[in-house]
């Protein structure tokens, strides 16, 4: 139906127009030759997008995304994206992702901070009408008075929208889970936004080495009839779907329906933990972990956990460490087994609020091992003599008591 | 759509609904010259419908269902509102995604079915209240004529917001009491016609649903010139017979009264010359062909 007719839509083992044979996600990820490269995370946006046979995008100014949706556009210049524009607000460019994703095309758009807040209601109901969009957040604070600077608050408000959300650590993440991402996303079991989101300038602005997939492969193209819905596009039997719309009904089939769809949309997002896993090898990265301190994090704040572990290692203390590479689905089975044996976990963040903490706090057991810190915010960097020096100042003041 | 995919298995025909069985053998899809006056003897393409009695919004529906051109390759493209309550029974696939966004979407659907279908027309039609698309969502109203995205805008003009309880909206006459405005409306009905004509629609129009041969007539050009030249607009007066206190059998006089020399619906039109030569000459081909069959026969 459609596709197969469709000129834009060649199958793996033939070429696209740009030359570039469309192969197996999984050849493309595992087994094709990756090259080294030196870019900013912008760059790597770039590059994600044109391995990953995208049809439309919608671009709109906002620091610090402005220069990766930028050359988005200059990749449909050339021919590597099916269509582009630049949008009027993030409220219209969700909605102009939405449009084009009901009918039925795999779409690509970048936002940050205040845009992200802008665009707030599209978020649930991308994801109530099963629209596998992805969006990269590269977050910026989002409080008054006015900052473009780096820090994670906005990924707080992201967590009950009913997306899939991946922290990128650095610039490979960032690359990989952009192209894993729609390939999870757009599973038919699953068929869900999916936020990648990566921290502004800290990835955007700062130059990484990363192993990229061959220029010359690009996945498949999506599959919209592969779909829990049907695609606008008149090229299915157009039913009427019920006699009585539910917004006029106060029922008990009318709040049936409500809630059983958000449970399925919750549903969709566990049956996305299976894929995730084989792809992204594991929904978090453990080392260390029967260490009596653990730091546990996302993002950035994993890279500086890092070097902390590193500084610890000097002073002959063992600190392991957690990276949460998926915060929804949350990995909790994982996080609790591999936090069992702490007798203290550290949560570094980059904003004020410790939401990854009252995550974390969640799902252990003997939650009071937990503890929120060290804080940066409003565009602080988290030197990780800073991590040390909280970790120590705060196991020393816990010892006293 | 091929019409083949609507066509249901013989084996399955027993336990089709009547419904359904009455889209696939009566229905206008594919009929190039369907118009209003298959209402009555052919099956539209709303049905059944929850507004209220007589609202004229549910004649104007099925005056526009009946003249859409290709309904088998439209997509339409709702807002919340009354006409959100109809949608679910209309049998062309169509979106309900937010109040106001309306234009925005159909910028997206419109892009990508030219995208996905390079060889084969798709219409998109937005049709809304007046709330959503003067209100909350001018802003994408507008910046989807600036941006010349070809698909066509309706709106279904009650003059306040029907659905929430009659509450002023910006379309809403100067004076006039109503909620939200306890003193009555303190500014002047906001002259979206005329700002559609200065925001580079092709073809606008301002009209009322008492005469199907007109909304045939405008809802087709429309579609057409959105199709091959850029955005046209409608306005059509769906008064809230229920919010004006008028009784159900009164709303066809209400709307003839307000069409009526010097009132504010009044029909008018606005095309541009670019538009006006492809209807010329769509008609003209289309004279063309009639003698061409006269004489064949």
């Amino acid at each position: 139906m459609g596709t197969h007719e469709n000129p834009n839509t060649p199958h793996i083992g033939t070429a696209n127009k740009k030359g570039q044979m469309i192969t197996a996600p999984e050849e493309i990820f595992f087994n094709a030759p990756r090259t080294q490269a030196f870019l900013t995370g912008s760059e790597v946006i770039k590059e994600a997008v044109k391995r990953s046979s995208v049809d439309f995008s919608v671009a709109y100014p906002i620091t610090p995304q402005s220069e990766a949706s930028s050359l988005v556009g200059e990749l449909y210049a050339d021919g590597y994206v099916g269509d582009y524009m630049r949008g009027e607000s993030e409220f219209a460019v969700m909605g102009q992702c939405a449009g084009a994703a009901f009918g039925g095309a795999r779409v690509f758009t970048t936002t940050a901070g205040p845009g992200t807040l802008r665009a707030f209601e599209n978020f649930p109901m991308w994801a109530g009408a099963r629209l596998p969009i992805q969006v990269v957040f590269t977050v910026r604070g989002v409080n008054s008075p006015l900052t473009i600077q780096p820090d994670t608050l906005e990924i707080a408000f992201m967590l009950e929208t009913g997306m899939l959300l991946w922290h990128a650590e650095d610039a490979q993440d960032l690359f990989d889970f952009m192209m894993k991402g729609y390939i999870v996303a757009e599973l038919p079991e699953v068929h869900l936004p999916i936020g990648v989101i990566c921290d502004g300038f800290f990835v955007t602005h700062t130059k990484d080495v990363v192993s990229m997939t061959p220029e010359d492969m690009a996945l498949p193209h999506y599959n919209p009839y592969a779909n829990p819905t049907p695609v606008m596009d008149m090229e299915t039997a157009p039913i009427r779907h019920m006699r009585d719309p539910f917004i006029m009904k106060s029922n008990y089939i009318s709040y049936m329906t409500h809630a059983s769809w958000q449970l399925e949309v919750k549903a969709a997002m566990e049956r996305s933990r299976k894929m995730t896993r084989k792809l992204l090898n594991g929904l978090i990265e453990v080392e260390n972990p029967d260490a009596e301190i653990l730091l546990v994090s996302s993002g950035t704040a994993v890279s500086q956990s890092r070097e902390a572990i590193r500084l610890f290692r000097d002073k002959g203390v063992k600190v392991g460490l957690v990276k949460i590479k998926t915060i929804r689905p949350f990995p909790k089975e994982e996080i609790r087994e591999a936090t069992k044996n702490a007798k203290y976990i550290f949560v570094p963040e980059f904003n004020v609020a410790g939401w990854m903490a009252r995550e974390i706090a969640s799902v252990v057991e003997r939650n009071e091992r937990v503890i929120a810190g060290p804080h940066v915010a409003g565009g602080m960097t988290m030197p990780p003599e800073v991590i040390v020096e909280e970790v120590e100042r705060t196991i020393a003041r816990m010892n006293k008591k | 759509m091929s019409k083949e995919k609507i066509v249901i298995n013989p084996e399955f025909w027993d336990i089709i609904p009547q419904d359904y069985r009455d889209l696939v053998d009566h229905a206008t899809y594919g009929k190039t010259d369907r118009g209003w006056k298959d209402v009555g003897s052919s099956t539209e393409l709303i049905a059944e419908h929850s507004l209220c009695a007589g609202c004229p919004e549910s004649i104007a529906f099925r005056h526009i269902m009946a003249s859409i051109p290709a309904p088998e390759d439209t997509v339409m493209v709702g807002s919340t509102g009354c006409t959100s309550l109809v949608f679910p029974m209309v049998a062309v696939q169509n979106i309900h995604s937010l109040f106001g966004n309306q234009n925005a979407i159909a910028t997206g659907l419109k892009r990508a079915l030219a995208y996905r279908f390079p060889n084969q027309t798709k219409d998109v039609i937005v049709l809304a209240g007046d709330g959503a698309t003067v209100d909350i969502g001018l802003d994408m109203t507008l910046q989807s004529w600036f941006r010349q995205e070809k698909f066509t805008t309706i709106c279904f003009d009650n003059e306040l917001y029907a659905n929430t309880g009659g509450q002023e909206s910006g379309l809403m006459q100067k004076g006039f009491v109503a909620k939200m405005a306890p003193q009555g409306k303190k500014f002047e009905k906001v002259r979206l016609p005329e700002i559609a004509r200065e925001s580079g629609c092709a073809y606008v129009a301002v009209l009322t649903t008492s005469k199907p041969s007109l909304v045939e007539r405008v809802v087709k050009q429309a579609v057409l010139i959105a199709r091959e030249i850029g955005p046209t607009y409608l306005q059509i007066y769906t008064p809230c017979i229920l919010e004006i206190g008028k009784q159900s059998m009164e709303g066809l006089q209400e709307m003839r009264d307000s069409e009526s020399a010097g009132e504010r619906f009044k029909f008018r039109e606005f095309i541009t010359p670019e538009a006006q030569a492809f209807i010329d000459d769509m008609n003209a081909k289309k004279k063309a062909d009639k003698l061409a069959a006269s004489a064949n026969n």
